[in-house]
């Protein structure tokens, strides 16, 4: 049996680490309203450029004409994985999730006899993709030097992506990141990134629509930016499943050092109490002894 | 008689109102935009936007970087990477 001192102790420090809980709890809460209307804010320009995006594929189409990065390099031999992992942990099986995700598309791609690389974004992807595959990270983007990333590293990322495409260095790419369904739900999700890929629906068939320069141009030129727009969308979702786990982690970490407490208060109690009545016994039996 | 102008950034939806004109830097050219434009599409140069309320009104510009603009049945669609507030 513990010490009434040591008990004490205990509660004492499981109460600082209440304190703290809470407090990360109520910070991700705050900042996860703010994070959920960025990526809110950046959904009008993703429809809208997806809505240019699919006339503009329906027009020109799987024709010879067709930039690369639509038509693709025609072989389907070396594979990227862009894994969107967070930078900072206390935010529950978020990452592990998502690593899990990156791992099951790495081991069916291997099984396919395809060859498969990644590309990291966030820090907290690095060891345990590293530990399975550790020859097989070609490199991994930092993005833990900015308070909250914005479409500048989106931009430098799918820089750096379409500079390896057009360098041969893989054929395709899909993109893996949590999205965001609410503060309890974040669900790994893959989709492929480059060649982008058509669209379904080729709406918008009967409107003459004039071009300027022309449409394969505009396509060229579309074709980086929607990438970019993709990058930028799953770091938005990054951002405000980090917080919506982490509010939720920390949640039932506040919850399981309260039930703690508890337990120990009574245990503290018990003791307590058992401590005086032992000293009751002895006074009485010494009175009874005189 | 109005021209619905959108201006949108991917950070967010920076200008949705009813304009009389809109004259847009186009790659090949500025070109304006009245109410009921065939449809166009085009690349869009580093320059201003401007952006005229009332017919003779004094025009209001906005610095735009990168992107495209699109006329369509719902009005002009200015897609910027980037805008000077």
């Amino acid at each position: 049996m513990a010490s009434l001192k040591e008990l004490k102790g205990r509660i004492n420090s499981v109460k600082s680490t209440q304190k703290i809980t809470k407090a990360k709890q109520m910070v991700a809460a705050a900042k996860l309203r703010r994070a959920q209307a960025a990526a809110e804010s950046a959904r009008p320009y993703a429809e809208r450029l997806a809505a240019v995006m699919a006339s503009l594929a329906a027009k020109v189409g799987k024709s010879d004409s067709a930039p690369k990065l639509l038509a693709g390099t025609g072989s389907n031999q070396k594979h990227l994985l862009v894994v969107v992992n967070t930078d900072k942990g206390l935010c529950g099986g978020l990452n592990s999730n998502i690593v899990k995700e990156a791992k099951l598309q790495a081991k069916k791609l291997i099984a396919e006899g395809k060859d498969v690389q990644f590309y990291l974004i966030g820090k907290k992807g690095r060891a345990p993709i590293k530990r399975d595959y550790a020859s097989k990270i070609a490199k991994h983007f930092d993005t833990s030097t900015v308070k909250t990333p914005g479409f500048e590293e989106a931009d430098s990322v799918a820089n750096e992506l379409i500079g390896m495409f057009e360098a041969g260095e893989f054929d395709v790419a899909h993109l893996i990141y949590p999205t965001f369904k609410s503060a309890l739900a974040q669900d790994p999700t893959t989709v492929q990134l480059i060649p982008v890929p058509s669209p379904e629906d080729a709406a918008g068939g009967d409107a003459v629509v004039e071009y300027e320069p022309g449409e394969e141009e505009i396509l060229e030129e579309l074709l980086p930016r929607y990438v970019k727009t993709q990058i930028f969308g799953a770091l938005l979702e990054r951002e405000a499943s980090e917080q919506g786990a982490s509010m939720t982690a920390m949640d039932n970490a506040t919850r399981n050092a309260g039930d703690l407490i508890n337990k120990l208060t009574i245990q503290y109690n018990r003791s307590r109490q058992a401590a005086i009545t032992t000293e009751l016994i002895e006074i009485i039996a010494g009175a009874e002894a005189l | 008689m109005a021209l619905h102008f959108e201006l949108v950034t991917p950070e967010k939806l920076v200008r949705s109102e009813d304009v009389h004109m809109v004259v847009v830097p186009g790659s090949e050219g500025e070109f304006g935009v009245l109410e009921g434009h065939a449809p166009f599409m085009s690349t869009i140069r580093d320059g201003a936007v401007q952006v005229y309320a009332k017919e003779g009104a004094e025009p209001e510009t906005i610095e735009v970087r990168g992107g495209f603009a699109e006329v369509g049945d719902a009005g002009l669609t200015v897609l910027a990477e980037h805008v000077e507030a």
